[in-house]
């Protein structure tokens, strides 16, 4: 009889992870319906109750704000310069909603994002013609990111300010942070710090662990998820 | 029929856990709380923002959940833990009347009849270890991507968040229950009961021992 428990726990297992994508997009849209009635927002903390979730790989990461933050472009190009808050603010803006995708599974929906085109900064730094790559450094000191130059030069990839119509906060890795809106969140690296124009690409910190390095949504790290751009 | 329970020379005392199963306890519960320790690191946002470092709580938690079978299966060479298997395995009429009684949430020791084990001890350690063992499963799929395909993965996710809610939740159970009961933690930390607390928790285990003193005292 004990061994009958033990067995049917682990068919049920089975069953589930076979059921799994199933239930998934139920419990999904159940806890969606749910969070939206529920004002301690602990729904958020259930498994597939949306929202985003925090993830950094240093132990603690500086604060940065409009006095000490600074943004600089540098490697293969012919103006280097660094940029502070105010500077970046007062070029022009783009805004985008699109979803969000985690290759860990979670999204969310709809995220306004909105800062300087990544493109824009790039043509002002005048990139050399041996450039093939942009690599990207952050403030936590560990995180890295690199995109190919016809990846960085695509109207979808900004230097965020905002996200969600506010200034991005800390833990969402404000006060800038990359948005790479056609790939993977992880390749929207937080707390931006510095963007190096580079002969080849670099891989970045998860790609370094595996992860694919052209981070489609959809099309990469053996995941089918809907394209987000 | 299970080895009957050695009873310390002035009869007060009974033999419950051997040495080996207290350390496969031990072992078991000290990679357990490894495991929900980090799991909360890696999940809960409060937390993760608090310790951060996620590359290494990976690495904990993976090889934590690895090991977790370890110290069980190696003390299945000592034939105490055996027969406890066998003796948890075995359901008699007198779990039905314990589970009835716990449904009714019949506090009476009258009304819960028990052999070394009670019905819901029984319930938790099946289920248990075929939890831990669907955990180890699913967990090993999302470590080793490439190992399944990417619809057993986000399966695998999913019975793994699901799970990991739901073996929380038994386990506080588990150890509050072991909080409120000084003896059976007693019983756990050295081995030996009383057989005061026998006779109340687990009367059909305890009667064996009598019949067996009134056997060798006539």
């Amino acid at each position: 009889m004990g061994r009958r428990v033990f067995l049917g726990t682990l068919a049920l297992g089975a069953v589930g992870v076979a059921a799994g994508p199933h239930l998934q997009r139920g419990v999904e849209a159940f806890l969606g319906g749910a969070s939206e009635l529920d004002p301690s927002g602990l729904t958020g903390l259930l498994p597939n109750g949306g929202g985003f979730r925090y993830y950094t790989v240093t132990s603690s990461v500086p604060h940065k704000d409009e006095n000490t933050y600074r943004l600089t472009v540098d490697g293969l190009v012919d103006r280097p310069r660094s940029y502070t808050l105010a500077d970046l603010r007062a070029l022009p803006q783009t805004r985008m909603v699109r979803d969000v995708q985690c290759v860990t599974g979670w999204r969310v929906p709809s995220t306004p994002f909105e800062g300087v085109r990544l493109s824009h900064l790039l043509d002002a730094a005048g990139v050399h013609p041996s450039a093939g790559a942009v690599h990207f450094t952050c403030f936590d000191g560990a995180y890295t990111e690199s995109l190919t130059m016809e990846q960085a030069r695509r109207a979808d990839v900004l230097v965020a300010l905002r996200m969600q119509d506010k200034d991005i906060g800390h833990t969402h890795g404000g006060p800038v942070r990359l948005y790479v809106a056609p790939m993977y969140f992880y390749k929207s690296a937080k707390w931006l710090l510095g963007i190096t124009v580079t002969e080849k690409v670099q891989p970045g910190y998860w790609e370094e662990r595996g992860y694919d390095i052209d981070a489609w949504v959809g099309r990469s790290n053996g995941r089918d998820d809907e394209p987000t751009a | 029929m299970s080895p009957r329970p050695d009873v310390s020379p002035d009869g007060a005392h009974l033999h419950r856990f051997s040495r080996a199963e207290r350390w496969a306890h031990r072992s078991t519960a000290a990679l357990m709380g490894v495991c929900v320790v980090t799991a909360a690191f890696l999940y809960v946002p409060v937390l993760a923002e608090l310790v951060g470092r996620r590359t290494l709580v990976v690495t904990v938690h993976e090889w934590a959940g690895i090991a977790l079978p370890v110290p069980v299966l190696a003390a299945l060479g000592s034939r105490a833990l055996r027969a406890d298997l066998g003796l948890l395995n075995r359901f008699g009429p007198h779990d039905r009347r314990w589970l009835a009684a716990a449904l009714r949430r019949d506090k009476r020791p009258s009304s819960r009849p028990a052999h070394k084990f009670n019905a819901g001890q029984k319930l938790y350690a099946s289920w248990s270890a075929g939890a831990t063992l669907v955990m180890l499963g699913t967990g090993l799929m999302m470590w080793q991507t490439h190992l399944v395909p990417l619809q057993w993965r986000v399966g695998a996710t999913f019975v793994h968040d699901w799970l990991a809610l739901t073996l929380g939740v038994v386990l506080a159970g588990h150890i509050g229950m072991a909080m409120a009961d000084p003896e059976a933690r007693h019983g756990m930390r050295t081995g030996w009961v009383a057989r005061s607390w026998a006779r109340r928790e687990h009367p059909l285990w305890e009667a064996e021992t009598r019949w067996e003193t009134e056997k060798s005292s006539s």
